[in-house]
């Protein structure tokens, strides 16, 4: 109740100024917020590679403070590279280089967006068909929706490594072990959002497709899966995110040929700090893309069938 | 009861209706004396839609003891000033005083008890802990607080579901637990608003009656918003009847119904002429639109 | 005599009968047939035809309109008994199996799936059974997935690197419960404790801080719902080659992945109660710490109850993913990664059963607890 948080806000005779304008939107809070963050960062990368750069120093240390502190922040392997670094890895790694190169980041956020991709489909259709099952069949909702439900609770990335190398072990590699394990990774909230989609429709929706006398099938066409839309898109959100986890955590055991996952564990092996965290935003940068692709199908999808935009 | 008949004549009700009462700035009373005093009062609210006016120019002043309705079509604003009396809205124009304070005052004295549309029990509490709730917060003592429970239970015939849920009573009990909350800590005022509206017919009947014994027992001024003429006639000593854009008041009624109302003196002439003139007023501030 | 039919009983009754036209379950019978006077062990001696009998049986009494329980009783025990006799007659002899073995395994795995479907449609008048019922079918299927995995793999000799026998990773799993007991004790009690109990901690701690001062919820909150989307497990080597290989670094790990899911629930739960109940406490003129403690905080609960089960599921992840990355030559993430590179999968399997009983004891706990704390929410009480 914001008229009560703040008396006279909801009146408008209040002239509200430009700061309180800007601070009660969203855009000045979050920069700030991440501002102080990145002079933490800054902070902790100083205080975290100046003992290093004192030994380096030695007795004969050039130059004053100032340049001492330069020369802290821009280490070649800092134990905590500076914001600076990493943006600076990033913008090279991106852009200056050829897509095909083994140092491109876009040439590894490819490699990984592809299996991810590939699982999420694969994880998705397989997550509405079981969801179809449960709600259909009551043997199948009594003996696998306790167990579906038991298997978030297991820490299923741990099966990561084992299912590549024994993939690898019988000869399949590439691709389809990593997606495998996101689709394993993805088919959980599809299936716990599709059954809550498909029991959706209200009491007196299904008693009216019962009055018209109408099949399950035309029930399940005509009025579940309508219904289940707004449902599958809030866990496909979920399982897009869940999928890309799975395809960076499958790529570690590989011997680190290629992927945003490989570039994590090749830049721990050889302490390319910048490296990694390059790798990392990296990876953030194909989360969102792939959650906002997904918002905007979502968008769509429901704009076409009639919701109200948001 | 052949008592209260008795005092009903027909021609009491035609004196009602042929009284020259003007709308608004009706009734003046002493500020002294009243436990709410409005003047020029006014609230506007800003919508995405341009400026709404909620309430403009109400007059109003509620003496103690009394027991008035606000009746009026959705969006004339009886909800409204209902809060502006409870703190839950500032107003835009004009005063407003409760027992002398501003509401901002009167809020901090716990100068009132207010009943919601909905119980708004809280379901983690049992009654009697819901009923505990403001005597918690306002630093009442263990002992005193278990000897008010005790009593304001047993004001609402609540004795014996101390110990249930909110979610194990009736919608009827469920209100009549969140009138005790609001009794509790023996607050001289009552706001209430639309408080049976959720209610069905016979439990609301029920409750009006028991409302009216109530309020005779305690003497607690009570303002009360609803939508149901029967329901303001039944209970008030003053109807005030309100339109909606720009929010206002039309009317102020009199009732010349006795203290002691039975449930069916809602059949007598008396009352009908009451509930003619309500609705009078109703169709009144109706007729420009 | 009326019939009553479905479709899994007479399912068996066709494999059983297809089964019946090949001569023999092995490859072992099948050499004892051609070479009589060699004395070798014959898989199947005398259970071939007790195995068909009992499954037939129980097929055609399903198929009598006999009491709903009885039908599942009888299907129980000729599915579980089939199974159990193939199952033993085919250790000693794995991958020798041919297709009258799997025939007869599905005719069994279909009367199971029959008694399932008996049982998932009665419904008993009595709470008890009803749990019991509740409780009865899923672990049916659990059963099932085992025996099937047990069978098969023994039957068609699938290499034991590409996936052990149940059985097998049964017996590891007691033969080095010591390694299991430290692996888990440090993962578990020193990282996963630690790293959960403060990252929840932090986020709630922020989350009230961040719902006092307006300003800092506006920032935090998109800053939060960004970062859940994204795969903050990445931090994890990043984290380890700071911190060092023991638990403090997967500690680490651990507060990072759990602080913004706490964050972001406590936040929505905090504004989760709703306009009568604030306008309530404001008309009792309470204070801001009143008002969360007795109303916005119990409101919270559900919200609170959800992030910590969501959380507990992520801590067990970020400490193991993390062991990937380096430790000190103990931990469940260690231990999975070593012995896959030595191709001792068995063991591997025997860490993943631990980690989900560990996860699934954690999150029981954390569901009990739920019921107890919210037992006013219409989820918990059923309305």
């Amino acid at each position: 109740m914001s008229a009560i948080a703040a008396p006279g806000a909801g009146t408008g005779l209040e002239p509200l100024g430009l700061w309180a304008r800007l601070s009660s939107g969203r855009t000045l809070p979050v920069l700030s917020i991440l501002l102080v963050l990145i002079a933490i960062w800054y902070v902790a990368a100083f205080s975290l590679n100046a003992p290093f750069q004192r030994r380096l120093d030695g007795e004969s240390a050039p130059g004053g403070t100032l340049a001492f502190v330069e020369r802290t922040l821009n280490q070649a392997k800092p134990t905590l590279p500076s914001p600076h670094q990493v943006a600076q890895n990033v913008l090279e790694n991106t852009f200056l280089r050829k897509v095909t190169s083994n140092r491109s980041l876009v040439y590894h956020a490819g490699v990984t967006l592809s299996s991810t991709v590939l699982g999420f489909v694969l994880g998705t259709t397989l997550g509405i068909l079981i969801a179809v099952g449960i709600v259909h069949v009551v043997t199948l909702e009594r003996s696998l929706m306790p167990w579906i439900i038991a298997s978030q609770t297991v820490p299923i990335l741990a099966v990561a490594p084992m299912i590549i190398v024994v993939l690898a072990a019988v000869g399949i590699t590439g691709l389809l072990p990593k997606a495998l394990i996101s689709t394993y990774l993805s088919f959980f909230p599809v299936t716990v959002g599709m059954v809550k989609g498909l029991r959706s429709p209200e009491t007196n929706h299904l008693d009216l497709m019962h009055t018209y006398n109408a099949s399950p099938a035309q029930t399940f066409w005509k009025l579940r899966l309508p219904a289940s839309v707004p449902f599958l898109f809030a866990s496909m959100k979920v399982a897009v995110a869940a999928s890309l986890v799975g395809a960076i955590v499958g790529e570690l055991p590989t011997g680190a040929v290629a992927g945003i996952g490989a570039k994590l564990l090749s830049g721990a092996y050889y302490s390319q700090t910048v490296d990694m965290w390059a790798a990392l935003v990296a990876g953030s940068v194909v989360a969102a893309l792939l959650v906002t692709l997904v918002g905007i199908a979502s968008r769509v999808v429901e704009r076409a069938m009639g919701a109200r935009p948001a | 009861m052949d008592r209260s008949l008795k005092l009903l004549s027909f021609s009491a009700a035609m004196n009602v209706i042929a009284s020259p009462l003007k709308p608004a700035d009706v009734v003046p009373r002493p500020s002294g004396a009243s436990v709410v005093e409005a003047r020029g009062l006014g609230l506007t609210f800003k919508t995405n839609d341009g400026p709404v006016q909620a309430l403009t120019d109400v007059n109003l002043s509620i003496g103690k003891g009394e027991f008035v309705s606000f009746i009026g079509p959705s969006g004339c604003g009886k909800t409204t000033f209902l809060r502006v009396i409870a703190d839950l809205e500032r107003p835009t124009a004009g005063t407003i005083h409760v027992n002398g304070m501003t509401p901002e005052q009167a809020r901090e004295a716990r100068a009132y008890g207010y009943v919601f549309q909905a119980a708004a029990l809280y379901p983690w509490r049992t009654i009697e802990h819901n009923v505990a709730l403001p005597l918690e917060i306002m630093g009442i003592g263990k002992a005193e607080r278990e000897e008010r429970i005790k009593r304001t239970l047993a004001l609402v015939n609540l004795s014996g579901f101390e110990k249930k849920f909110p979610w194990q009573l009736s919608g009827g009990m469920q209100q009549r637990a969140s009138i005790a909350r609001a009794l509790a800590f023996d607050a001289d005022l009552l706001l209430m608003d639309e408080p049976f509206g959720a209610l069905d017919e016979i439990v609301r009947d029920h409750l009006n009656e028991q409302l009216l014994q109530l309020w005779a027992r305690t003497n607690k001024t009570i303002c009360f918003v609803t939508h149901s003429i029967p329901e303001a006639v039944y209970l008030s000593t003053r109807i005030v009847v309100m339109s909606p854009r720009p929010g206002r008041v039309t009317d102020v009624i009199e009732s010349t119904l006795p203290h002691e109302r039975p449930l069916d003196i809602r059949e007598t002439p008396e009352f009908l002429a009451i509930a003619h003139r309500v609705r009078e007023g109703l169709r009144a501030g109706h007729s420009y639109d | 005599m009326r019939l009553r039919f479905a479709w899994q009983p007479v399912l068996a009754l066709a494999l059983l009968i297809l089964a019946s036209f090949f001569p023999s379950m092995t490859m072992g019978a099948l050499d004892a047939e051609a070479n009589p006077t060699a004395t070798v062990q014959v898989p199947f001696d005398g259970t071939s035809t007790l195995i068909s009998l009992l499954l037939a049986a129980g097929a055609i009494l399903s198929l009598v309109r006999l009491p709903k329980t009885a039908e599942a009783l009888i299907l129980l025990v000729a599915s579980f008994g089939a199974a159990w006799m193939l199952v033993s007659g085919i250790s000693g002899a794995e991958g020798s199996a041919l297709a009258p073995f799997f025939l007869k395994l599905a005719a069994s795995w279909f009367l199971a799936w029959r008694a399932a479907s008996v049982l998932s449609n009665l419904s008993p008048i009595s709470a008890s059974a009803r749990t019991l019922l509740r409780l009865l079918v899923p672990a049916l299927f659990g059963a099932w997935v085992l025996i099937l995995w047990e069978a098969i793999v023994r039957g068609a000799g699938v290499p034991f690197i590409l996936l052990p026998p149940p059985s097998a990773i049964g017996l590891r799993l007691v033969s080095s419960v010591p390694t299991l007991w430290a692996d888990v004790n440090q993962t578990i009690f020193k990282s996963v404790i630690a790293g959960y109990v403060a990252g929840c901690g932090l986020g709630f701690g922020a989350a009230v801080l961040a719902d006092r001062y307006g300003f800092l919820r506006r920032g935090l909150l998109p800053i939060g719902n960004m970062v859940s989307a994204l795969p903050i497990i990445g931090v994890a080597p990043i984290l380890v080659n700071l911190l060092g290989f023991d638990w403090q670094s997967k500690a680490a790990v651990v507060i990072v992945m759990t602080f913004f899911p706490m964050l972001v629930n406590t936040i929505a739960g905090l504004s989760a109660s709703g306009h009568m109940e604030r306008d309530l406490m404001r008309t009792y003129a309470s204070n801001y710490w009143q008002t969360l403690l007795k109303l916005r905080l119990p409101a919270a609960m559900p919200f609170i109850f959800n992030a910590l089960k969501i959380n507990s599921t992520l801590a067990l992840i970020g400490a193991i993913v993390a062991e990937f990355f380096g430790t000190p030559v103990v931990g469940m993430g260690f231990r999975i990664s070593t012995e896959v590179g030595r191709m001792n999968i068995d063991m591997v399997w025997a860490e993943i059963a631990v980690a989900a009983l560990v996860g699934s004891l954690f999150y029981g706990g954390l569901a009990l607890a739920e019921r107890a704390v919210t037992f006013w929410h219409p989820s918990v009480r059923g309305g």
